[in-house]
């Protein structure tokens, strides 16, 4: 008897069909992994279950829920289950949670509507599964608000709210994207145990092979609405039998041909020496100097031309300062910054001109590095702002085209606005905004994180072939150790504002040294090592 | 995502084609267009000449002669809204002109800059507005004397640190922005980018706030003239009309009606206006439209 029953559901949108007959089942005590690459429709299955799809969607199918015919149910039998029988932790923990309640207040507050508690019983009860979640009142009273804690603590928080009441179905939405390696680890430890101990199902989404298979019991593969394979997870993926399955599982894997560019790499294109940046901490009281917090402490680094070098660190590591202040985006509190034999730290905005026009940025979000009153023309050709001599319509118009064509783009997609791409498109806009200069150096900051594993193959690929094309050298940042072993040689591993590591990717990620690069390498998900732990578990 | 819309080039057809599209624009646009119609006629002729005093016909209701009925002098009200129009337009617009002009550029200004600069603006801003807009607009009107001239100065002053407000609130939601980053990455200054990236995003935002602070110059100017400081007579102005009609409002209803429904009129024809101005010009809207 399966706890969770999905039969043909079917699910339209104005005249898109977004599920098309999605069959599913999870039994009691199974973690399910729903994967597919965003726009599949996983978010939408999610919502079904909860009866909380958008209200112009039209359903049909059948979902049954331990007995209970969910489309058919109420709103009020729909409240009663919600938050008590099934549980959802969402993605952005920085949203979920609401910033002008406390968290006890937010917790305890699923638990009185439920059961009838009293506030005390409430409170006693949101203090246990905040303990359980591994926020120990000791260290956060229940008197916290969302914006007094990080990233991975507002998830666990998420997570009590969810676990609070022992659900039998807990659904989590891509729990851990947002999160670095580190806190992807220690939150989907959590759930795991959480699951085991309460008997839980998990209905477990995400867009990341590696992390599904290390989760779930069962996968199911969904593409356009449709689910094109489900199976036993290990026995799915090693296999690979759906062609579309071989194509996840091979682009998640994937790594860019590589070959070295030929530059002249006599000189160093980028030298850092003791870079360091304060900012102004909180104030203990009204007429104390506020304690400055050190973002980034005593960095020094070189980069030849041509060179790919991974910054990889936990998030808050000081790794996007430290990016700033290359790009001239901010100033350091000492130390200098030579870029091209020029000390940007000291240069004047107008002999900053042409150090920029040398160095350009890619962003991570691809929906928000765009202005979207712009069309693609205007946005693409920012940086030739850069250039001493003002370019005429047509000779703009060329360039942009050029660039447009560099990063696989057509000359007709100039006159569009930037909600007219997909994600992985506005990435590639973006690259192509960064190269319209022929920089130099292009500072990448988490360039491929929010995007499809097929996609961002794709953009790596993108990335190595501009490199050896146009000799552009890259600074990544990332978390993400798949892409600093995809793209780049060298790699420096950043805690807490100092670089502790420094060497050869392949070194370094293989046998780290220093605590930090070891934590990092230990969290990564790997779909190799996932798989054949799944299988030897199963012998 | 899978949005890759179909795409038609913008021309100038087509961007008319997409406002004569969208509801709220054609309707605001058409009321708008009666009231500003309805003073430049006045400006000419008016059913009847409401300089004259007619007191054998005072207190008419609506007719057939005189539609909108008369007041205790025996004057058109139909003519008296027509004239009315000019003045309460005027004041209105120019008020909001007035704090627009100089309220925007110094609330981006105070957001681009940050640090001192908007410490400062923004606690003179406070200032401004601990002062009682009205009574300080009385006062101003009491000591340069009273005409139309100086009530717009004195409700445009007041409308200075409410755009500068909306402003910078809403310029200080643009700026964290990557497209933010990635301008001044392109070495665009503060000025540059507060012109192509901030303005454009907040453009909604200052259009709606200003159909609101229109409709309030519209009441600040019936104050104003109803303690005898803003449009003299015996040039009538819709304020002026509404406070007159309030002693007779239980023997005659229609002389506070019609000029009530006048500003109604306006203020919500300019507010789909505004509104439909914004859907227009925001690309993301234009496939809906």
């Amino acid at each position: 008897m399966s706890l969770l029953q999905i039969e043909k559901l079917r699910l339209k949108i104005g005249n898109q069909l977004v599920l098309n007959d999605v069959d599913m089942s999870i039994s009691p005590g199974e973690v399910m992994g729903l994967v597919g690459e965003s726009g599949s429709g996983k978010s939408m299955t999610a919502l079904a279950v909860m009866q909380l799809a958008p209200v112009n969607a039209r359903i049909k199918g059948r979902i049954v829920f331990d007995g209970t015919e969910i489309l058919s149910a109420t709103e009020q039998q729909m409240c009663a289950l919600r938050g008590d029988d099934i549980g959802m932790v969402f993605q952005e923990p920085m949203t979920a949670l609401n910033p002008v309640k406390t968290i006890g207040a937010q917790v305890a507050e699923g638990i009185r509507w439920h059961t009838r508690a009293s506030r005390a019983e409430a409170e006693a009860h949101a203090r246990k599964i905040l303990d359980r979640v591994g926020m120990p009142e000791q260290k956060f009273p229940l008197s916290r608000y969302p914006h007094e804690l990080s990233g991975g603590q507002r998830q666990r928080v998420a997570i009590a709210i969810a676990c609070a009441l022992k659900p039998k179905l807990l659904i989590a939405d891509e729990p851990t994207t947002a999160l670095d390696v580190v806190l992807q680890a220690q939150i989907l430890d959590l759930l795991r145990e959480l699951v085991a101990e309460n008997k839980m199902s998990l209905l477990f989404i995400s867009h990341d092979l590696a992390v599904v298979t290390e989760m779930a019991d069962r996968i199911t593969i969904l593409r356009q609405g449709q689910v094109t394979e489900t199976g036993d997870t290990a026995r799915t993926l090693s296999e690979a039998s759906h062609p579309y399955t071989r194509q996840l599982a091979l682009a998640s894997m994937h790594m860019p041909l590589r070959t070295k560019p030929y530059v002249d790499d006599s000189e160093n294109l980028l030298e850092l020496s003791n870079v360091t940046r304060d900012y102004p901490g909180r104030r203990r009281s009204l007429f104390s100097r506020p304690d400055p917090v050190r973002a980034v402490d005593n960095v020094s680094l070189t980069m030849k031309p041509g060179a790919s070098i991974a910054l990889v660190g936990r998030s808050g590591c000081g790794k996007s300062t430290l990016a700033r202040m290359i790009l001239a985006l901010d100033k350091p509190t000492s130390g200098t910054i030579r870029f091209r034999g020029l000390d940007i730290t000291k240069a004047s905005d107008d002999e900053l001109r042409r150090p920029r026009r040398n160095m350009q940025v890619v962003f991570q979000d691809p929906y928000g590095s765009f202005d979207p009153r712009h069309t693609v023309e205007r946005l693409v050709a920012e940086p030739l702002y850069l250039l001493d001599r003002r370019l005429n319509r047509k000779e703009r118009r060329e360039m942009v085209a050029k660039a447009l064509h560099e990063v696989g783009l057509g000359r007709a997609d100039m006159e569009k606005y930037p909600h007219e791409f997909s994600g992985g498109q506005r990435q590639r806009l973006s690259i192509a905004r960064a190269i319209i200069t022929r920089p130099k150096l292009v500072v990448a900051d988490e360039p491929v994180s929010a995007l499809d594993v097929s996609i961002r193959a794709q953009i790596l690929d993108l990335f190595a072939e501009l490199n050896h094309r146009l000799g552009i050298s890259y600074l990544f940042i990332t978390h993400d150790l798949t892409v600093a072993r995809a793209i780049t040689d060298d790699v420096l591993v950043m805690h807490e504002g100092r670089i502790v590591e420094r060497g050869k990717t392949s070194e370094v990620l293989d046998h780290p040294q220093s605590e930090a690069a070891q934590a990092l390498v230990s969290a990564a998900p790997n779909l190799h090592r996932a798989i054949a732990r799944r299988l030897q578990e199963q012998g | 995502m899978t949005d890759v819309a179909t795409h038609q080039p913008d021309s100038w057809g087509g961007f008319i084609r997409r406002a004569l599209s969208n509801r709220s624009f054609v309707i605001g646009l058409f009321v708008t267009l009666i009231v500003v119609a309805m003073a430049v006629v006045s400006l000419f002729w008016t059913p009847f000449d409401i300089t004259k005093l007619v007191v054998a016909d005072r207190m008419q209701p609506p007719s057939s002669e005189h539609w909108f009925g008369t007041d205790h002098f025996g004057r058109d009200v139909l003519s008296m809204i027509m004239i009315g129009s000019r003045n309460s337009i005027a004041v209105a617009l120019v008020a909001v002109g007035i704090g627009m002009g100089i309220g925007v550029p110094l609330g981006c200004w105070a957001a681009a800059r940050g640090g001192w600069v908007d410490e400062v603006l923004m606690r003179f801003n406070d200032v401004v507005f601990a002062f009682p807009a009205l009574l300080s607009a009385v006062m101003i009107t009491a000591v340069f004397g009273p005409g139309a001239i100086n009530a717009i100065i004195a409700i445009g002053i007041f409308n200075i640190p409410v755009f500068a407000r909306v402003a910078r609130a809403g310029a200080l939601s643009i700026w964290p922005r990557e497209y933010i980053l990635a301008a001044r990455a392109a070495g665009k200054g503060p000025a540059r980018i507060t012109v192509e990236h901030i303005l454009p995003n907040i453009a909604n935002l200052l259009l709606v706030q200003g159909t609101i602070q229109f409709a309030l110059g519209i009441l600040a100017e019936a104050g104003l003239s109803y303690v005898g400081l803003g449009t003299q007579p015996p040039l009538p102005s819709w304020g002026r009309m509404l406070f007159d009609a309030q002693t007779v409002m239980m023997v005659a209803p229609w002389l506070a009606l019609f000029p009530g429904c006048a500003i109604l009129l306006t203020v919500l024809g300019l507010n789909l206006l505004g509104d439909g101005i914004s859907d227009i010009f925001d690309p993301r809207a234009r496939r809906r439209a």
